[in-house]
């Protein structure tokens, strides 16, 4: 406890420091409360306000498609048979070209009403996916592979939705079944297409941006037919979530038990876009202020051989490292907590203030992501102590800790395409920058999911597991040394 | 108090320590001498459990350093006044220092009066003198209130006020009943301060003696007669005296005390000028001892 009590004297009786971890909170306010981004949302009255849809799990989802479809009471059963998919690809007004946006869909629904964010189970084929179940947005299963036209078919039987699909209308294969809580006894059903937008990166010179444009689908639908105790009434058609203003979307046509249904947007979880994440933009300049912080608190005690009154005042050296890590480490984890909380809350406010549709995230999410920061500052600085303790000279410790910490994620944000950004955010330090990922990333939507845009490849914690690995290691192997050194 | 036996230790090919064995007592001032590089440092910073000796131990009141709780307030010490973070104050250092040791602010504030330093304790260490730095580095020696005080070189770049204040502060802590050890390269400085003398030359003791037994080693009891007689050393010899011209119409004589000596000379009625025992100071004894044992000497320009 007293080694404890005197490391913290230490620490707080140089102004340098104390002036450091100030600057280090700074920065990041400075960052986070700056105005950097504006948006059209609000700012042209009522009218433009952006309103998230929100799914039945509380997330935030997308829901715009075009709805053929009719109510149907109690349990039942539909198919049909897609025989073609097309579509075509907006590069700017009056520049259209043919193409199918790889999640384009084209299929069956049962959905519990006409709300956008409403349940729904659906089952459908995709531009280049293959058949695939989907239900409330964020679901996602693979049917059987293959390609060409495909048989689709859904039934309810209570709360229980299953999917099935077949190559020849004859034998049928299960793709999935799910219970959708608090059905309603009539739901409506029909045929659903949409296509969201494309996505591609784009590198110009040393920086990365994302740039891409709507799409549409057209699907061709044969032998709707409905069966097991459901007799078909009227379709009629819905453009759920509002009809396309990009594009003169066809109205659907019908030809006997078969329909041609155009459609665009998307059934499914919200995809890459600007988030909580972005207000916390600062973070790596208050990363590279604790990384010296850290690694200098150590080496300063071998520049002038005070580290020998240290050991001379505590002799059990791993003690000395220990306080010195707990007390750097739980300076930077508060001012990172304190500073990382006020431009959550307030960052979110003025980018909203600015027109910006922010993704949203939960509580909890935004909790984590303030107790992430502090994580990600505290373990950093101590691995930065770590270093200072293993190569003793400041220089050397402070340019090392700043090339293995924060060099990574500068590359990552600014200079790599996204693939090797997060090749090298999974084993590098900087990995730990995934606790401050906002909104989860979906295989199923086809979005540039960059780093820069505050999406990292490893989950929260396992991004901190392996900056905490990092630290293990170093701080180890400084303790060894220290055992055995004489100083 | 501190006890040091058989230490050895080397640096790579260098033998900084070879068998160091000696012990410091309670309620002297020792003195700690050698030429640079004989290994006083090297022993103090394996009695302090910083440097791991090769063999041999050094023990603070019967235990090792690196057992004792709260080292300090068993055993102060002074390596390097140098070691400080220059942009604390005095006060800060020494608080944290305190701190370490489960004590508070107000025995920091004790010895700063008690090293004179009360005056500047809230200014930037990295501006004191070696002098004050010094004073600096007492201070924290004595935050525990220890009953054994081991420091290295404490005279350097003292003005000579501050070794006056030194040699008192010394001679009063010992005074207390405490065990002083310090070291320095200079002999002199420690005349009139150390009760007691370890002298060291090429990581061994070389003599472990308080100050009169050294003194008395150094001088041989001889005695210095002036004369202008010529058959003075034959009648001495004679009686039982080695005698040795000393080439200014002197003779250094051993072997007889002084009055035998002047009651010879007055009896074969022989004049003198002079008789006088001969005064060694503890410089003299220093250089006598550590002869041998100096690794860089000056070349003779003979």
């Amino acid at each position: 406890m007293s080694i404890l009590h005197a490391e913290w004297t230490k620490f707080r009786s140089v102004r340098g420091w104390v002036l450091g971890l100030a600057a280090a909170a700074g920065l990041i306010l400075l960052f986070g409360l700056a105005p950097g981004m504006s948006g059209s949302c609000g700012k042209h009255g009522p009218a433009s306000a952006c309103t998230p849809t929100i799914g039945p799990g509380g997330e935030q989802v997308k829901d715009r498609f075009t709805f053929v479809h009719q109510p149907l009471a109690g349990d039942g059963s539909v198919s049909v048979r897609v025989t073609s998919l097309t579509g075509s690809i907006f590069d700017g007004p009056g520049a259209e070209r043919p193409g199918l946006a790889p999640w384009a869909k084209a299929g069956l629904m049962i959905k519990s009403g006409l709300t956008p964010g409403s349940a729904y189970a659906s089952v459908l084929l995709t531009g280049s996916h293959g058949v695939r179940m989907q239900w409330d947005y964020t679901h996602d299963k693979a049917g059987p592979s293959g390609f060409g036209p495909q048989w689709l078919r859904l039934s309810r039987t209570g709360e229980i939705v299953t999917t099935a699909s077949s190559t020849d209308g004859v034998t049928w294969t299960e793709i999935g079944a799910t219970r959708l809580a608090g059905l309603p006894a009539t739901t409506e059903v029909g045929l659903f297409v949409t296509a969201p937008e494309y996505t591609s990166e784009m590198h110009q010179g040393l920086l990365n941006g994302s740039q891409g444009g709507p799409t549409q689908a057209t699907g061709a639908f044969e032998q709707l037919t409905t069966g097991d105790g459901w007799t078909g009434a009227a379709w009629h058609t819905d453009w759920i979530g509002g009809r396309p203003d990009w594009t003169e979307l066809p109205d659907p046509q019908q030809q006997g038990a078969g329909f041609r249904v155009a459609g665009s947007g998307d059934v499914g979880p919200a995809g890459a876009g600007v988030s909580v994440t972005q207000t916390l933009v600062g973070t790596f300049t208050g990363l590279i202020a604790v990384v010296v912080l850290g690694a200098v608190a150590m080496s300063t005690e071998y520049r002038r051989g005070l580290i020998r009154t240290t050991f001379a005042a505590a002799p059990r050296r791993l003690r000395v490292l220990a306080a010195k890590a707990a007390v750097i480490g739980g300076a930077t984890f508060g001012i990172g907590v304190v500073a990382s909380a006020i431009v959550v809350v307030f960052g979110q406010r003025i980018l909203r203030a600015n027109g910006v549709a922010l993704l949203q995230s939960s509580a909890t999410t935004q909790v984590r992501i303030v107790a992430g920061t502090g994580a990600l500052l505290a373990v950093s600085a101590v691995l930065a102590l770590g270093l200072g303790a293993l190569l003793k000279r400041s220089v050397t410790a402070v340019t090392v800790a700043i090339v293995v910490i924060v060099l990574p994620y500068l590359l990552a944000v600014i200079v790599l395409p996204v693939e090797a950004a997060r090749r090298l955010l999974t084993f590098t330090p900087a990995a730990a920058f995934a606790l401050q990922q906002a909104v989860k990333q979906y295989p199923q939507v086809d979005d540039v999911y960059a780093p820069s845009a505050g999406y990292f490849p490893l989950a929260p914690w396992a991004g901190l597991a392996v900056l905490i690995g990092w630290t293990v290691v170093i701080l180890g192997a400084a303790a060894l040394l220290l055992r055995r050194r004489d100083v | 108090m501190i006890s040091v036996s058989g230490v050895r230790k080397r640096y790579g090919g260098a033998v900084a320590l070879d068998g160091m064995t000696f012990d410091v007592r309670a309620g002297q001032v020792t003195g700690f001498v050698g030429p640079n590089g004989a290994g006083k440092s090297t022993t103090m910073r394996v009695i302090l459990g910083l440097d791991a000796a090769d063999s041999g131990e050094a023990l603070v009141e019967g235990k090792r350093y690196r057992e004792l709780t709260d080292p300090m307030r068993h055993l102060g010490s002074l390596l390097d006044a140098g070691a400080l973070q220059p942009s604390r104050t005095a006060r800060n250092h020494l608080l944290w220092l305190a701190h370490s040791q489960g004590l508070g602010a107000r025995r920091v504030d004790e010895v700063l009066e008690q090293t004179g330093l009360g005056g500047v304790a809230r200014r930037r260490a990295g501006g004191f003198s070696l002098g004050m730095r010094q004073r600096l580095g007492i201070a924290a020696a004595l935050l525990g209130d220890p009953p054994a005080l081991m420091l290295d070189e404490p005279f350097n770049g003292m003005d000579p006020e501050g070794i006056i204040w030194m040699r008192g502060f010394l001679r009063s802590l010992a005074g207390q009943g405490r065990a002083v050890l310090v070291s320095s390269h200079l002999m002199g400085e420690l005349q009139g301060t150390a009760d007691h003398v370890i002298v060291i030359g090429r990581g061994r003791v070389i003599a472990d003696a308080t100050v009169a037994e050294l003194l008395r080693s150094a001088s041989g009891g001889r005695i210095t007669v002036r004369t202008q007689a010529p058959e003075a050393p034959e009648i001495l010899a004679a009686a039982g005296a080695a005698v040795v011209p000393t080439g200014d119409g002197g003779l250094s004589i051993a072997g007889l005390p002084a009055e035998a000596i002047a009651g010879v000379l007055q009896r074969h009625h022989v004049a003198f000028s002079e008789l006088a025992a001969h005064r060694a100071t503890l410089e003299d004894a220093y250089l006598e001892l550590t002869r041998d044992a100096v690794d860089y000497r000056a070349e003779d320009p003979r």
